[in-house]
């Protein structure tokens, strides 16, 4: 980033494009709602060990007789207030709620990062180096994007069986192919611009075209679909965990907490799935309208 | 043309065997079933004779060709749970999926003039509440939609019942719910839960169909002639959005039937994808494997049929592939 400079009142400003980009994100009042919503999830959700309540995988902290207490309720034993009631095992709903996010926040952006960076390389070596390469990467993308996620992913699952770092590969697997697709798009015009021909005939090496040259000027769309996935990423892993091949018990996203209370919803005890599901409903949403906004802003052609 | 679609007939054919091989020898790799078919107190001579039985003591590249020359003869081995062909509990099952996404996705069609308006008057108030209510609406977890819509419409107004298919009537084989009260009942929610998701796609889809026609030489041509706003909206705008439209329609019925695993999970609806989720669970390898197969089957041609069809409406499309 360059130093900002003084800016004179009568002359033509030059921004860097940051500060445009800045100035553009904040005129829409619904994207700037959807930022600070992100931002309000996720500091709990990352503080959870310092600020929830109760520990709710402290199976000693638990007391039996504090199960399905609903909302705003004392227990009589802790002298806790929950203000989201417990569930049938006695934890604090709200505490509950704050754990879950970070598994939920944890999984999606650790894979999304990963599937970010496969599937940029594949992408920006796909459209580089073109020919039989390019044909064979693509071919495997276009066959994987022809399968709804939801079954690739249950298929991965069903394979590897359950754990945290399982979910998060199969995210990876299913995820991959959206950005290597994107950003192949984006490079086969930028491959032909003028500073690129130029890097060429520097005859500087095909790794520094591609990372120092192509890349930073395919990062746009890039932005746009990484921002947009990460919801998706959620979305998806709240709904393996909800069909109980996700996470594990032990570690229970906010897919895991709705589909705990799913049973005590139909009796009434609405708070015990209302309340993650409220909260995952909060997350997916902000992060989308960030990602609807930027993608006005950085490609309004590419978009999806 | 009849050469574009022998080539593609070929590349699906590649297609299935390359997923029937993935899927094959993925679920091989997951455990070994005889450990959930005999008892623990089993002894090793009585596992042999099982494994050899099912044919697991062979090599996984001849237990793979042996399943493959079954599976071409629609024999895909039987569930380990009920004894019954797995082929066959899967095609059971089969109606009542297609019936909830056939409904979810004809109730998705209220997307396209939604999808009109909000791309006619890009900046009115309504078309940024259209917009923004599609964004909710595709992005959303669909099991979450499910949950909201039982807990409004089932707990807190007790009108529409949460779970299972209801009343049915049989016309041949076939079971029905669509021509009971009751059928329909219990098919509101789960149909309006998946079809919500695609409604919410259809609006977006139109909506930029309609923002990519509407600059057009012809719409402007039509305006000049003075024809009647409702005459170039019907005729003139709708005949061109038609393409994509019907595309996505016939790519998302098939993520419509994917997904159908989900909402099936929710309502309890005795499709095939309850039965997928279910045996993925207990670990019913037979019936993973088979619905996976025709899953690959059945969006491997979905896709051919909607490339033949996008062909024969759009000409420019077939010129493309004659060169």
């Amino acid at each position: 980033m360059s130093t900002p400079t003084t800016v004179l009142p009568t002359t033509t400003v030059e921004e860097s494009p940051f500060r445009r980009f800045v100035v553009q994100f904040r005129e829409n009042k619904l994207a700037m709602a959807g930022l600070i919503l992100m931002i309000l999830l996720a500091i709990p959700a990352f503080g959870a060990p310092w600020i929830a309540p109760q520990n709710p995988y402290d199976i000693g902290a638990l007391d039996i007789l504090d199960s399905q207490m609903p909302p705003g309720s004392v227990a009589e034993v802790s002298g806790i207030t929950h203000w989201l009631g417990t569930d049938s095992q006695a934890r604090d709903v709200l505490s509950a709620v704050l754990y879950g996010m970070r598994t939920s926040l944890l999984v999606a952006f650790l894979s999304v990062t990963v599937s970010l960076l496969i599937g940029s390389t594949v992408g920006l070596c796909a459209a580089y180096f073109g020919g039989w390469l390019d044909a064979l990467l693509m071919r495997i993308v276009d066959i994987q994007l022809s399968f709804p996620a939801i079954l690739v992913a249950l298929v991965m699952l069903s394979v590897l069986g359950q754990g945290l770092d399982k979910v998060i590969i199969a995210l990876i697997i299913v995820q991959w192919a959206y950005f290597a697709r994107t950003v192949r798009g984006t490079a086969l015009v930028e491959r032909n611009r003028e500073y690129v021909l130029a890097a060429r005939c520097l005859s500087l090496g095909w790794r520094r075209i591609i990372a120092r040259h192509l890349l930073p000027n395919c990062l746009p769309p890039l932005i746009v679909i990484a921002t947009i996935d990460l919801a998706n990423a959620i979305a998806l892993e709240a709904t393996l965990s909800f069909l109980g091949v996700g996470v594990p018990v032990t570690q229970p996203s906010l897919g895991m907490l709705i589909a705990n209370g799913f049973e005590f919803m139909l009796s009434g005890q609405y708070w015990i799935s209302f309340f993650p599901g409220i909260a995952l409903a909060l997350a997916i949403v902000g992060i989308n309208l960030v990602g609807d906004h930027l993608r006005d802003i950085l490609n309004p052609r590419n978009a999806l | 043309m009849p050469v574009f679609i022998i080539n593609r007939l070929f590349q699906a054919l590649g297609v299935i065997l390359v997923m029937s091989v993935l899927v094959f020898v993925g679920l091989y790799l997951i455990g070994d079933p005889t450990s959930m078919l005999v008892s623990p107190e089993a002894t090793e001579i009585e596992r042999q004779a099982l494994r050899k039985a099912l044919g697991l003591d062979q090599s996984i590249w001849l237990q793979y060709l042996t399943f493959l020359g079954n599976a071409a003869q629609g024999d895909f081995g039987r569930s380990f749970l009920t004894g019954q062909p797995a082929l066959q509990l899967i095609i059971e099952r089969m109606p009542a999926t297609v019936e909830l996404v056939i409904v979810a996705m004809t109730f998705s069609v209220v997307g396209v003039p939604l999808g009109i308006l909000a791309g006619l008057r890009p900046k009115a108030p309504s078309s940024k509440a259209i917009m923004t209510g599609s964004i909710l609406g595709f992005s959303l977890p669909n099991f979450w939609i499910g949950l909201m819509l039982i807990m409004l419409f089932a707990v807190y107004l007790g009108v529409l019942p949460a779970s299972a298919r209801g009343e049915t009537v049989n016309v041949g084989p076939v079971a029905f719910s669509i021509l009971t009260i009751d059928g329909w009942q219990h098919l509101a929610l789960p149909a309006l839960t998946l079809g919500l998701a695609k409604a919410a796609l259809m609006i977006r889809v139109t909506r930029a169909a309609t923002r990519e026609v509407l600059p057009m030489d012809y719409i402007k041509f039509a305006r000049a002639k003075g024809l009647r706003p409702s005459r170039i909206l019907n005729v003139h705008l709708l005949k061109n959005i038609l393409i994509p439209i019907i595309t996505v329609a016939g790519l998302e019925f098939g993520q419509a039937i994917a997904f159908a695993v989900v909402t099936e999970s929710v309502f309890s609806w005795p499709g095939m994808g309850k039965l997928l989720i279910d045996s993925i669970i207990t670990l019913d390898r037979p019936v993973v494997v088979a619905y996976l197969i025709m899953m690959v089957f059945f969006l491997v041609i979905l896709n051919l049929v909607v490339d033949i069809l996008y062909m024969a409406i759009d000409p420019s499309a077939r010129e493309k592939v004659r060169d």
